[in-house]
């Protein structure tokens, strides 16, 4: 624990998850897919409740008072966002559906304006399908080239591969802050500044660093960052993409519709200012009143002292299943977030799953949206457990319990 | 000689003794190591059953108007199912088999039909042993 953290109150902070008290297969749950979406406070759940008990409208059109007050806390969320992303202008903060959406916003605009045949996109092998095939369907159709950067056999980001593989003609870069499969946090901040001394812009999708520590997109010199809201203990159908100003309106826009335009003729349109000009049609109001209630949330709690609780539960999880017989773990680097991905020789990743879950743990299995990644490692799938600041040792100790039942089971 | 409904049935009362949904598990993957296993060469792509997570291999022979199924799978939930399904539907007529009461699913109590149907692909397990079943039907008219 750093000398700033402090400690936190978590049977406090899980009295506030409703979800998290409920019973599986006739024992207490046990949650360990925050990885793939997490669970969320009662302060989210009521706000959403909360809009569409008192002031439900549709926004930035009505003249009247309930149009208003949505229109106000929708903006103001946007405002959240901002101050928790450290972006510089709220109108760099654009509400998607998700860090999906965000990233294929970035390619259908920016992408499509700059990649041209011949170009490169340069992405890397722990990439979710989701910052893989947005680039791979431009590459197609601008006969442009995807390069990927390889990692090594702790499932660290090559960053001696990343320098070589900048090219005069990579036109893009976009890499993940912290893989979901792997845990490995990569070291954006010096990635871009490699990058930037070549001119090049950079994505980076924080669907997974978001949730467990502090950004400023400022501070790594991020062009382009996307996150989403179900990950990020806020509501699904939500995300955010930041795009630095000076980028920004060079954009086209991304979905033609209502709200993102000034004025239309049918000889001529004219477009909204950003951020409205790339959220066409009504947009996800409650998701994103949510999504700054639940910011709200974990700002009260301190992203420094959820990261250094998290690092604990990290070291005692690696420790806790390091020491089953036949368990490996997928992903040693240095630098990794609270997941811990692995295989059980002899045994399908699948099987651990359910068997599990039999015993109320939530765990993932398969490829985890990586399959690049997988083959990489020659490994048909894994078994991920993916920890949020509400898990604790207890948590822990049921999973090795259960995986110690499972392989009795199954070996 | 059991019917199909009446085989059903006794797995799902096997099923519905064991309370504790870990034993339950257990039970089924039992059921699997008692599988006889496929030869690799065997394993091919044409006989493949592809669920979400798990592939399960599905041979079908005809012997004096019925159908025996025997079957793999790579991983042991995958292996239990097909086995359950291979005690119930093995050893009757195509017709039997294109008409077969699997009600007795509903009644095992194994968490979550859905998760198991679509994830350990029982679902396309059993619309294979029906294909395969009627394909060996139309070879003996």
């Amino acid at each position: 624990m750093t000398a700033e953290s402090k400690p936190i109150d978590i049977p406090a902070i899980r009295r506030d998850f409703p979800l998290l008290s409920r019973e599986v297969n006739g024992r207490q749950l046990v949650y360990l897919d925050n990885g793939a979406t997490s669970q969320k406070p009662q302060t989210v759940i009521d706000a959403i409740a909360d809009y569409y008990s008192r002031y439900n409208a549709n926004i930035h059109r009505g003249v009247h008072a309930l149009s208003q007050e949505a229109s106000q806390v929708y903006e103001e969320a946007r405002a959240t966002v901002q101050k928790h992303l450290g972006a510089g202008n709220v109108n760099e903060i654009i509400f998607t559906r998700g860090t999906t959406e965000s990233i294929n916003l970035v390619a259908a605009t920016y992408g499509r304006m700059h990649v041209q045949a011949g170009d490169e996109v340069l992405i890397t092998a722990m990439e979710h399908h989701s910052n893989i095939v947005p680039w791979q369907m431009l590459c197609e159709e601008k006969n442009a080239k995807l390069v990927v950067v390889p990692v090594n056999d702790a499932g660290e980001l090559r960053t001696d591969e990343f320098g070589k593989l900048l090219s005069a003609k990579t036109k893009i870069v976009a890499l993940t802050q912290v893989s979901n499969t792997l845990g490995t946090v990569n070291p954006v901040k010096a990635l871009i500044a490699q990058a930037h001394a070549k001119n090049i812009p950079v994505l980076v999708d924080g669907a997974q660093a978001v949730p467990h520590m502090a950004v400023d997109v400022r501070d790594i010199d991020a062009d382009f960052y996307a996150f989403s809201g179900h990950k990020t203990f806020g509501p699904t159908g939500i995300g955010v993409l930041y795009v630095r100003e000076s980028i920004l309106e060079t954009l086209p826009p991304y979905q033609g519709g209502g709200g993102i335009i000034k004025t239309v003729t049918f000889e001529k349109t004219e477009y909204a200012d950003a951020p409205l000009k790339f959220e066409a049609g009504t947009p996800n109001i409650e998701g994103a009143i949510g999504l700054a209630k639940a910011l709200d949330y974990i700002n009260a709690i301190g992203l420094d002292n959820i990261h250094a609780y998290e690092n604990q539960l990290l070291e005692y999880a690696t420790a806790k299943l390091s020491a089953i017989a036949g368990l490996r773990i997928i992903g040693t680097a240095k630098e990794k977030a609270a997941v811990i991905s692995f295989v059980i020789e002899g045994i399908h990743p699948f099987d651990i799953g359910m068997a599990l879950d039999a015993q109320g743990i939530a765990v993932r299995t398969g490829h985890h949206c990586t399959q690049p990644l997988m083959d990489r490692f020659s490994i048909p799938g894994t078994v991920r457990a993916s920890f949020a600041f509400y898990n604790t040792k207890e948590e822990v100790d049921l999973l090795a319990a259960g995986l110690t039942k499972a392989v009795k089971i199954l070996a | 000689m059991t019917t199909i409904s009446e085989a059903g049935n006794e797995i799902a009362e096997d099923f519905m003794m064991i309370e504790d949904p870990l034993d339950k598990f257990g039970f089924l993957i039992d059921l699997g190591k008692n599988l006889e296993p496929l030869d690799e060469s065997l394993k091919t792509s044409d006989r493949l059953v592809k669920g979400c997570q798990a592939s399960v291999w599905l041979v079908s022979a005809l012997r004096d108007g019925k159908v025996y199924f025997s079957a793999d799978a790579d991983a042991d939930y995958a292996r239990g199912l097909v086995a359950m399904m291979i005690r119930v539907l093995s050893g009757h007529t195509p017709d039997e088999i294109l008409q077969a009461d699997i009600s007795f699913l509903e009644k095992i109590g194994l968490s979550k039909m859905l998760s198991m149907k679509r994830a350990g692909g029982l679902e396309s397990m059993i619309r294979q042993m029906k294909l395969d079943a009627l394909a060996l039907k139309a070879k003996t008219v």
